[in-house]
């Protein structure tokens, strides 16, 4: 007999050595004589327990524990890891963690638990119930659902899902294409690397549901370079679904034709743009385009297009499985559902937490994340990656919701925290904003192409303060130019961590250094 | 044309052939080039233009766009240190500063063995766990300055 293990494929759990662990656990193993049955998982989003290590015990329950290094396997598998024996790394069952057990996972119901790229593992756990269900439905149907469902797109922009897809479904054409968005280029987000890697079928079944939906046939994930573990777990998942007739020419028997691609990037955040995105797939400079014509009307190659984030796309499945009332029911004010939240940065348990909307910051920050890493008050967050607002410790009671952070001139974006400690400096923060918004540039607009140059040699002049006051001016002044002459939110938003550091953080910007 | 120019034509005429009727197929074959060449020659770039029936200016102007795309040899490992914002929360500077001694380069070098080229990543998706650094596809995560030390060592016996 042998006895069953998880552990994770996860880039993270990689990261941090577990497939050396894996190795050191099956050379202990065959040493005791014992086989090991061992099924690759994506992460359980406790990043600071991995290598992460669950062993299925006497009465089939998954016993974890963490973090386990490769160097401490034989002392474990000694004190008996693999009958699940106590120990001070053993954890216990991964449901009953405080972590894990407050959260309300959704989108990341099978993350973690089921073997990513196995088709009877995901029919097993609900897989495909989704999809089964919109075939049974009309286009009008489907979009309706979700337009019920009051899901926002997860990218950042929060633009109701529903009305995108009723654009493209009332477009005639003869080709209409599905885009997912797997640009994931924030600094302090992970949540699309961690469902491509854990759970890719889910994102296969959504662009399904989409393709399904609007009646387009070829769908296409365009994918950071940065990412080659979710390449391989998505290109698995493709194939395997292809071979068991859930993508192709006859998609669940229904006779409808979905084909799906995985694109590679090339290294541009700008592409996390829609606009820049659908350039950059038709093999161009990823310049931003020109609205009107929105990518519903006129996308992909010109034609029809929706175009969504890998997580707006992954909570389809169950949105059509349990209907929109049943996701609705999530969340506060406008902002529906669930958000997979990403902690990040300085921070103790770092990972994913998926909250219905309306969690505030403080509770995540404390009640999950556990305070800074470096044990010293955290100063300042920065939420929705580096477009977004540093936050004071004054806001931490905001409850996560788009309008609430709208209202205190921040976003939630693609719900990534960035923890700083109270040795951060909030100008060089504000500098490195300008930094990376002249890297990244597309070149099109020039308050963005050059103004975030010129707004580097500012805070660079502010920093050393010769001429402060008229400098601090004239930062407003290039934010607010920024602001209403980029076309897209790189140069129309770099003003949020900008001048919100300006703003919460003002000794930063007045010391003498 | 010198040997090696003629072998670099025949991989990318192979690569062309293999993408023969794909829509925008431009990104998928620089991404092969430079997988399969460890960068884009500039000697390459008229005939991928050639071949799409795009100018050279046009092919130019993309591989110019995407930092991805490179243009010269690279050593035989590419050394990526995050410098985004999650990882400057735990102190990435550090083992910034440290790459770049320890190699005597600067981003974007390649260090004198011809071990590794070093280059600056903005977010590698690892932001619960960071400093990041990626080796060719390799991830490691809380890369202190002591630990890249050990990474890079490893990464040398290797080669």
């Amino acid at each position: 007999m042998s006895t069953r293990i998880y552990i994770s494929r996860d880039a993270a759990a990689q990261a941090l050595g577990a497939d050396e662990t894996l190795q050191a656990l099956q050379a202990a193993a065959a040493a005791a004589g014992i086989t090991l049955d061992v099924v690759r998982v994506g992460s359980r989003g406790m990043v600071w327990l991995e290598p992460l290590v669950e062993v299925v015990d006497g009465d089939g329950q998954r016993i974890a524990y963490g973090p386990v290094m490769a160097e401490q396997v034989p002392a474990l598998v000694a004190a008996g890891l693999l009958q699940a024996a106590p120990h001070a790394l053993r954890l216990g069952r991964v449901e009953e963690l405080p972590y894990v057990a407050k959260q309300e996972r959704l989108t990341f119901a099978r993350v973690g638990i089921i073997d990513p790229v196995s088709i009877d593992d995901y029919l097993a756990h609900d897989g495909f119930a989704g999809l089964r269900r919109a075939l049974s439905l009309t286009g009008a149907e489907v979009v309706q659902e979700v337009t019920d469902s009051g899901l926002r797109g997860r990218g950042g922009a929060a633009f109701p899902t529903g009305i995108k897809w009723k654009t493209v479904l009332d477009q005639q054409s003869d080709q209409k294409y599905v885009v997912c968005n797997a640009d994931e280029g924030d600094s302090g987000t992970f949540s699309d690397r961690m469902l491509m890697e854990g759970d890719p079928l889910c994102l296969v079944e959504g662009m399904t549901i989409a393709g399904v939906a609007v009646g387009a046939t070829q769908g296409y994930i365009y994918l950071r370079c940065e990412y080659p573990h979710a390449q391989r777990a998505l290109e698995e998942a493709i194939a395997v679904a292809k071979a068991r007739g859930f993508l192709g020419r006859n998609v669940c028997g229904s006779g409808k034709t979905f084909e799906l691609e995985v694109r590679m990037g090339a290294g541009a955040y700008i592409c996390g743009e829609e606009t820049s995105l659908l350039e950059s797939l038709e093999g161009k400079r990823a310049e931003v385009r020109y609205r009107p014509p929105l990518p519903a009307i006129k996308g992909l190659f010109g034609k029809p297009t929706v175009i969504n984030n890998v997580i707006s796309l992954a909570s389809l499945p169950v949105i059509l499985q349990k209907g929109g009332a049943f996701y609705r029911d999530f969340g506060m004010g406008r902002s529906r559902g669930t958000l997979p939240i990403q902690l990040a940065g300085n921070i103790k348990h770092g990972g994913l937490v998926e909250k219905a909307f309306g969690v505030t910051l403080r509770e995540l920050l404390y009640d999950f994340g556990g305070g800074s890493a470096s044990g010293r008050p955290i100063r300042a967050v920065q939420v929705g990656g580096p477009l977004g607002a540093y936050i004071p410790e004054s806001q931490f009671d905001t409850p996560l919701d788009y309008e609430a952070f709208a209202a205190m001139g921040a976003l939630v974006g693609h719900g990534g925290i960035v923890a700083f400690d109270d040795t951060a400096d909030l100008a060089h923060m504000a500098r490195y904003a300008m930094e990376f918004c002249a890297h990244e540039s597309c070149g099109k607009c020039t308050p963005c192409r050059i103004g975030s140059t010129r707004g580097v040699e500012l805070i660079d002049r502010i920093i050393e303060g010769e001429n402060r006051a008229a400098d601090m001016t004239q930062l407003a002044d290039l934010c607010e130019t920024m602001q209403h002459g980029s076309l897209c939110g790189l140069g129309g938003m770099t003003h949020f961590p900008v001048m919100s550091a300006v703003k919460h953080f003002p000794d930063d910007f007045a010391r003498k250094r | 044309m010198s040997d090696i120019e003629h072998q670099h034509q025949l991989a990318v005429d192979r690569i062309l052939a293999s993408h023969a009727g794909q829509p925008g197929p431009l990104l998928p074959i620089l991404l092969e080039v430079q997988a399969s060449l460890g960068y884009i020659p500039p000697a390459v770039v008229g005939r991928i233009a050639e071949g799409l029936n795009l100018s050279r200016a046009d092919v130019h102007g993309v591989i110019s766009f995407y930092h991805y795309f490179r243009q010269h040899p690279v050593g035989r490992h590419v050394v990526q240190v995050c410098r985004a914002e999650a990882c400057q929360a735990v102190q990435c500077q550090a083992t910034e500063a440290h790459a770049k001694q320890a190699l005597g380069v600067d981003f974007g070098g390649t260090s004198a063995d011809g071990t590794f080229t070093l280059e600056a990543a903005y977010c590698l998706g690892n932001c619960a766990a960071g400093p990041s650094v990626m080796v060719d596809d390799k991830l490691y995560g809380r890369v202190t300055p002591e630990r890249l030390d050990a990474v890079l060592a490893s990464w040398r016996q290797h080669s």
